[in-house]
């Protein structure tokens, strides 16, 4: 390289760097890249109706059927107010993780997202995450916020505060086999002693018929265990005392346990909703228990070879009642750094509406609004014999279906281990549940001091 | 003038982004994971990290599924590398030779390395599944009995050994068919004029002169097993009841389920001393290898 060009080649450098560097600081005033508003003009200048005209909210959802029903109906809601809303959606695991990483980083987005009140609720709450919505709810006499179920509000509300509005509601319920207790001369089990006598008989592994199926994982079998355990008059705690080692608890995890273990088709041990509605859809079970809400992986045709012959009871009844879970699963909440919490609002109380459930509610998602379970159009998205199962749900439910910790991670590990244990054949369960026991307590301390 | 200081520093300033992405990307993550290990944390915006020292050492140390998770870690690496060394070298033996539609195979061997880890495990999640899975299918065609697979404590680390070494052997059979290129022809020709038979001459010239091509493959792949989460998570997430539950695994339940974030850098720190001592382990055996030969 000669003298001339190597001195052009150091000037180049020199440019290429400096212009990297301000392009680098340029970045930063952003905040990132992905979430910066897509809009490229404004739609409209009549700013009197369109009130968020030139604005632009993100919403993550979870890959749930509410996100698919809600998507259709956002350039009605975009037309309306003239804010745009930039969708993200992501798998439950992901989302947890996705968000926990963008508010650690302080981020301002997303400015409203989907979240598991039970699940990280209480976490994102105390963390300073999420924006306490008490003041807004009441604003808009419309709004009708007294319409909502008591219990799910109270699912989602943290030391008094309401942190995020209800979407998604559901209860634990039966689903059985129609043609094949007509065929066996088997009443619908109304207690679980009937549901396990029923199972027995109609299990025969070797024709490839199981009598019952069930969540089997450490924790995703928790919460669908929890109906059994309220059931039989148990609870994971009682104020601040873990209670998983009760002979009431130890009673429902050996039925749950047992019902799986000699009544399940093999592998149930890693087995979680999808897995269980798998198989009873492939027309290998008689009978399933797990969250109404899912109905439609058992009666949609393309996912289930017996949608047709499907059917739905109310939870059985222990010692204890039937007491199923009747909880929300899913919320929406505002972070607490969004730049524009007005809009973030807006768009809340958009599809928190009456109109908006009925519309979310008709395609399946059963909302929280006791106006639209009233409405017989908000009940056409179910099947009717469902719809009776929901009412009746709904009478008698218990408003959580795990431990209501912070760390409810660690909490349902807990629970799900002595469940797991009796599936893999451990006879002498009292020492694993007093162990267990022993971890929930020390999960439930650890959040006194917080 | 400015040109004149470019010029005398361009060596400098050429590495400059290389350093720069180590400093920012790799060493001050690492760092960072090594104070917060120090501290108990939640990521809460509101209660700030608490100084513990070592406490978050000491409590994993006393855990027993601490413990659990590293002979389960060391037991799926010990094993998946040792198959997929021997297979790996095999493979590349045999594929070393000439023969008709050789590159086809060649290229139908390097499949299963280039398809997506989290897909695959998927795919296998369906093949390993008890009732419906093909799996039981094969086993029950041939009058075998069928197996829980992945459903039970004791055959979910070998069953994820399958697919690691399934998908991980091609990679070490690349490396070593490259290191079969590089062997003279001189000494197989020295042994057929003294009449050595196949096997003679794969024990003593083949198989000498790549020990330290093995060796390296092999410590690259030491620390991949080593790593190893998306096949784990995508099928068992670590169960069931903890039999599948990795280093790995647990780090991310403790930070991403538990949201224990010291105690899971402190797990961290731990796996990285782990990584690194295996590591440099396979470095010094390749050394003495190498030096036998000097």
């Amino acid at each position: 390289m000669d003298r001339k060009s190597k001195r052009w080649l150091s000037a180049g450098t020199a440019v290429v760097l400096a212009a990297t560097l301000m392009a680098g600081c340029g970045g930063n005033d952003k905040n990132g890249g992905a979430a910066s508003p897509a809009d490229k003009g404004p739609g409209g200048g009549a700013a009197a109706d369109k009130p968020f005209a030139g604005k632009s909210i993100s919403l993550v959802t979870a890959n749930h059927p509410w996100a698919d029903a809600i998507k259709p109906l956002l350039p009605e809601f975009e037309a309306a107010t003239g804010m745009k809303v930039n969708v993200e959606g992501y798998f439950e695991d992901q989302l947890t993780q996705k968000l926990t990483v963008q508010f650690t980083a302080g981020s301002e987005t997303p400015d409203v997202f989907m979240y598991r009140p039970l699940q990280e609720g209480k976490l994102f709450f105390k963390n300073g995450w999420l924006q306490p919505l008490d003041e807004y709810v009441n604003k808009d006499a419309d709004y009708d916020f007294a319409d909502l179920s008591k219990s799910a509000v109270g699912t989602a509300t943290v030391d008094g505060k309401l942190a995020g509005i209800p979407i998604i509601t559901e209860q634990e319920i039966l689903y059985y086999r129609k043609d094949l207790l007509e065929a066996a001369g088997i009443a619908v089990p109304k207690t679980i002693d009937e549901l396990v006598a029923a199972a027995q008989k109609l299990h025969d592994p070797g024709k490839g018929m199981y009598g019952f199926v069930a969540r089997g994982q450490r924790s995703p079998l928790v919460t669908q265990v929890s109906s059994f355990l309220y059931s039989e008059g148990g609870d994971f705690m009682n104020g601040d005392r873990a209670t998983i080692n009760t002979p009431e608890a130890i009673k429902a995890f050996t039925t749950y346990g047992k019902l799986l273990k000699d009544y399940g088709p093999p592998g149930v041990l890693n087995m979680s909703w999808p897995q269980a509605f798998g198989i009873f859809g492939q027309g290998k079970v008689a009978f399933l228990t797990d969250a109404n809400s899912l109905y439609k992986n058992a009666t949609d045709a393309e996912k289930s070879q017996v949608a047709d012959k499907v059917g739905f009871a109310p939870f059985p009844a222990g010692a204890a009642g039937s007491k199923p879970y009747n909880i929300t699963s899913w919320g929406l909440a505002v972070n607490a750094k969004s730049r524009d919490k007005e809009a973030a609002w807006a768009f809340i109380q958009w599809a928190t509406s009456k109109e908006i459930v009925l519309k979310t509610q008709e395609k399946g998602n059963p909302g929280a609004r006791a106006s639209v379970w009233d409405n017989p159009q908000g009940t056409t998205g179910f099947p009717a014999e469902l719809v009776e199962v929901i009412k009746m749900s709904v009478k008698g439910g218990v408003d959580h279906d795990r431990p209501t910790v912070i760390n409810v991670g660690e909490a349902r590990d807990a629970v799900g281990e002595i469940v797991q244990k009796i599936i893999t054949g451990e006879a002498n369960i009292q020492p694993v549940a007093d162990k267990a026991n022993e971890a929930l307590q020390g999960v439930i301390d650890l959040d006194k001091n917080k | 003038m400015p040109y004149k200081w470019f010029d005398r520093n361009l060596k400098w300033i050429y590495v400059l982004p290389a350093v720069a992405f180590v400093l920012i990307m790799m060493l001050f993550p690492i760092l960072y994971t090594v104070r917060i290990s120090f501290f108990e944390w939640s990521m809460s915006a509101i209660t700030p990290p608490k100084w513990v020292g070592l406490d978050n050492y000491l409590s994993l140390l006393r855990d027993e599924r601490f413990w659990r998770a590293t002979r389960s870690t060391l037991y799926f690496t010990v094993v998946a590398l040792v198959i997929e060394v021997v297979l790996g070298v095999a493979i590349a033996v045999l594929l070393s030779r000439e023969f008709r539609g050789k590159n086809l195979v060649k290229t139908v061997f390097l499949l299963p390395m280039v398809a997506t880890p989290v897909a695959m495990g998927l795919v296998w999640l369906l093949i390993y599944e008890p009732t419906i899975g093909a799996a039981n299918l094969l086993l029950e065609s041939i009058g075998l009995k069928p197996l829980l697979w992945l459903a039970s404590p004791v055959q979910a680390i070998p069953s994820l050994i399958v697919v690691d070494v399934w998908q991980w052997t091609p990679m070490i059979a690349l490396i070593v068919m490259a290191g079969l290129a590089t062997i003279p022809s001189e000494p197989y020709e020295a042994a057929d004029v003294d009449g050595a038979g196949r096997w003679r001459k794969f024990t003593a010239i083949t198989l000498p002169l790549l020990k330290p091509t093995i060796l390296v493959a092999a410590m690259l792949r030491l620390i991949d097993v080593l790593k190893t989460f998306d096949i784990i998570y995508a099928t068992t997430q670590g169960g069931p009841n903890l039999a599948t539950e990795t280093l790995n695994i647990y780090g991310y339940v403790l930070g991403f389920q538990y949201f224990k974030l010291g105690t899971a850098s402190a797990l961290l720190v731990l796996f990285f001393a782990l990584v690194m001592g295996l590591t440099l382990l396979l470095v010094w055996l390749r050394k003495r290898v190498e030096g036998q030969y000097d």
